[in-house]
């Protein structure tokens, strides 16, 4: 893990400018190599931090790129991890097809509940996407036939490609960075494509967009739905790696850390979300132990100091605003 | 069917004297107090650890309703910093502090689920129309009744619930008047505390005490301050005494299914009147 890290720091001012992308390969080549140096353990918790990375992204693409606070967005990652994972249980474990799954149920989840946030903004939004990620939420608890209720889902294969099973952390690892980084590409463009402009746009004033003749509703289905996707794609991942589905993959704690990783990393900063999430997840490993399960009390904690310390997260310190 | 129409109503009081504080605060303030879950949870252990007599009831009541003063004090010192930042801002922080709460709670009171015993002589049942029904929920009933009254009447006759009103529909032109807007805020902020933590101490016996409650209460009383349209008395009310009795109908006849139930009734609500129930255009943006 700490051979990792300091590759990827300082990849964040420069990820606009003109050698971008050489850091980017760099950082690609860097991750890709990692499962050859680092131990198993080691090697795992660095897919985990990808696959929150991407589930980063998603919400990044909400709350920074369009400015809709979510705070149910592991509805939509729990949904695709939990279709991912009975996939793989009962149809099959080959390459595409658990992610597939997990990307279009985690899509199909958002374009069901997104028609209602769509039409809301702001503090309304970060209501309605709650209330609906709980529900949720409890769904997964109680509809145990499929979910397996409290006890999560367990036994799921390994992903297999052309009929062979990824035996080990490495080739998990090299899968999982994959398709985090197809995710990241996509979301990246997306953002950066003139449909990512009016996103921009609704964010900065959204009655103007209105009158410029944008239909901003749909706009905002339409990346509610997409960003629901990329969750799901996330969710599936994070199955192929632990290999289980529990209800607190799905629940609120999950929601409010991937937004806290946001905010720290400067939202509407992709690079940012990315080493947001890695901070928060590695910490949470690292504390997690140590804490005696009082993760929530240091993650309210850090929430209150950023509020007051970060207005505009660790990018914001750096400068950047976009 | 009588029996689940009174939990109805008993959940559905229970509710409003829970989300009222929440959509005075919001509508007023334009703070999403996310610790207001907490805050009932607080309420719920107070009941549970000190109910079973008379005195420890009472007196969970009135530790409760101390502690929800100081609570909403501080948290409307804590949010004032934030006045000029984005709602996301301050609804961070309330949540933040809504997590501290929670894991205060438990490592105080243990994470085992506690239940709360009605006081001596509420604890048994009575007979209502031939259905046998437990006395304490009908008492439920009765106090969220009064107490649902006497919050419509401060707010919509006397002249501090004027204040209040005014300060919804628009705060800049009563500060004009010279009045300080803080202290408004403060108040409301703390009577809405005190009425979550009571509300915490009367459910006690009804929904008892364990961690996690404190994220399904809110997202109900979320739910209720929606459907009932945000800073509205009577929406509240509404509100409440409707998911009371879909969520109690929901489990009854889908146990599986309660939650899409719930979320059916908002989808239909939003669907018919984006603002809610009895709210006005100019909050519900």
């Amino acid at each position: 893990m700490t051979a990792v890290e300091p590759s990827v720091v300082p990849a964040t001012p420069a990820a606009r400018r003109g050698y971008g992308r050489w850091v980017a390969i760099a950082v690609l080549v860097v991750l890709a190599a990692a499962p050859l140096f680092l131990a198993p353990f080691a090697t795992s918790t660095l897919s985990r931090v990808l696959v929150f990375a991407l589930f980063a992204v998603s919400l990044d693409l909400l709350v920074g790129v369009t400015g809709l606070p979510s705070l149910g967005h592991a509805a939509y990652f729990g949904s695709g991890a939990y279709a991912a994972g009975w996939t793989s249980i009962h149809v099959t474990a080959e390459a595409p097809v658990p992610l597939l799954v997990g990307a279009g149920v985690g899509a199909l989840a958002a374009a069901s509940t997104g028609w209602i946030t769509a039409r809301s903004a702001g503090v309304f939004f970060l209501m309605l996407t709650l209330a609906i990620g709980e529900l949720v939420g409890q769904v997964a608890n109680t509809w145990e036939s499929v979910t397996g209720g409290a006890n999560g889902l367990t036994g799921v294969p390994a992903v297999r490609i052309a009929g062979q099973p990824l035996a080990n952390a490495g080739f998990t690892h090299w899968y999982v960075l994959l398709v985090a980084a197809l995710g990241f590409a996509l979301v990246w463009t997306v953002a950066r494509s003139p449909f990512g402009d009016a996103l921009r746009g609704i964010r900065d004033n959204e009655p103007r967009m209105r009158a410029l003749g944008y239909s901003t509703s749909l706009y905002k289905y339409a990346v509610f739905v997409l960003a629901g996707g990329v969750a799901g794609m996330a969710g599936s991942l994070l199955v192929a790696q632990q290999r289980l589905v529990s209800t607190a993959d799905v629940g609120f704690l999950i929601s409010s850390l991937m937004l806290l990783a946001v905010v720290i990393g400067g939202a509407g900063s992709l690079w940012g979300a990315c080493l947001g999430a890695a901070l928060v997840v590695v910490v949470r490993d690292a504390l997690g132990p140590t804490l005696d399960g009082h993760g929530p009390l240091v993650l309210g904690i850090v929430f209150v100091a950023v509020v007051y310390l970060l207005p505009r997260g660790a990018a914001g310190l750096l400068g950047r605003t976009r | 069917m009588l029996v689940s129409v009174l939990n109805g109503f008993a959940i559905g009081f229970l509710l409003f004297i829970l989300a009222v504080g929440l959509s005075l605060v919001f509508g007023m303030m334009d703070v999403l107090n996310l610790a207001h879950g907490a805050l009932f949870l607080g309420g719920a252990y107070l009941g549970a650890v000190l109910g079973g007599s008379w005195g420890g009831f009472l007196g969970a009541l009135g530790l409760a309703a101390l502690g929800g003063l100081a609570g909403g004090v501080l948290l409307s010192l804590m949010t004032e910093p934030l006045r000029r930042r984005s709602h996301l801002d301050q609804a961070l922080l309330t949540l933040g502090v809504a997590l501290i709460a929670a894991e205060l709670l438990i490592i105080t009171f243990g994470d085992d689920p506690l239940s709360a015993a009605a006081p001596p002589g509420l604890d048994g049942s009575v007979t209502v129309l031939g259905a046998v029904y437990p006395t304490y929920r009908l008492l439920i009933i009765v106090i969220g009744a009064v107490l649902a009254l006497a919050v419509y009447l401060v707010v919509d006759r006397t002249r501090v619930g004027a204040l209040v009103r005014a300060t919804v529909d628009d705060r800049e032109m009563v500060s004009t008047l010279g009045i300080d807007n803080r202290l408004v805020k403060g108040a409301v902020f703390a009577v809405g505390s005190v009425l979550a933590t009571v509300a915490g101490v009367l459910g006690g016996p009804i929904y008892g005490a364990r961690p996690g409650l404190d994220a399904t209460v809110l997202i109900l009383a979320l739910v209720v301050v929606v459907i009932g349209g945000l800073g509205s008395v009577r929406g509240a009310l509404v509100g409440a005494l409707v998911i009371g009795q879909i969520d109690t109908v929901g489990r009854v006849l889908l146990p599986d299914f309660a939650s899409f139930v719930l979320f059916g009734a908002l989808a239909l609500v939003l669907v018919v009147r984006p603002q809610g129930l009895f709210g006005t255009r100019a909050v519900a943006r």
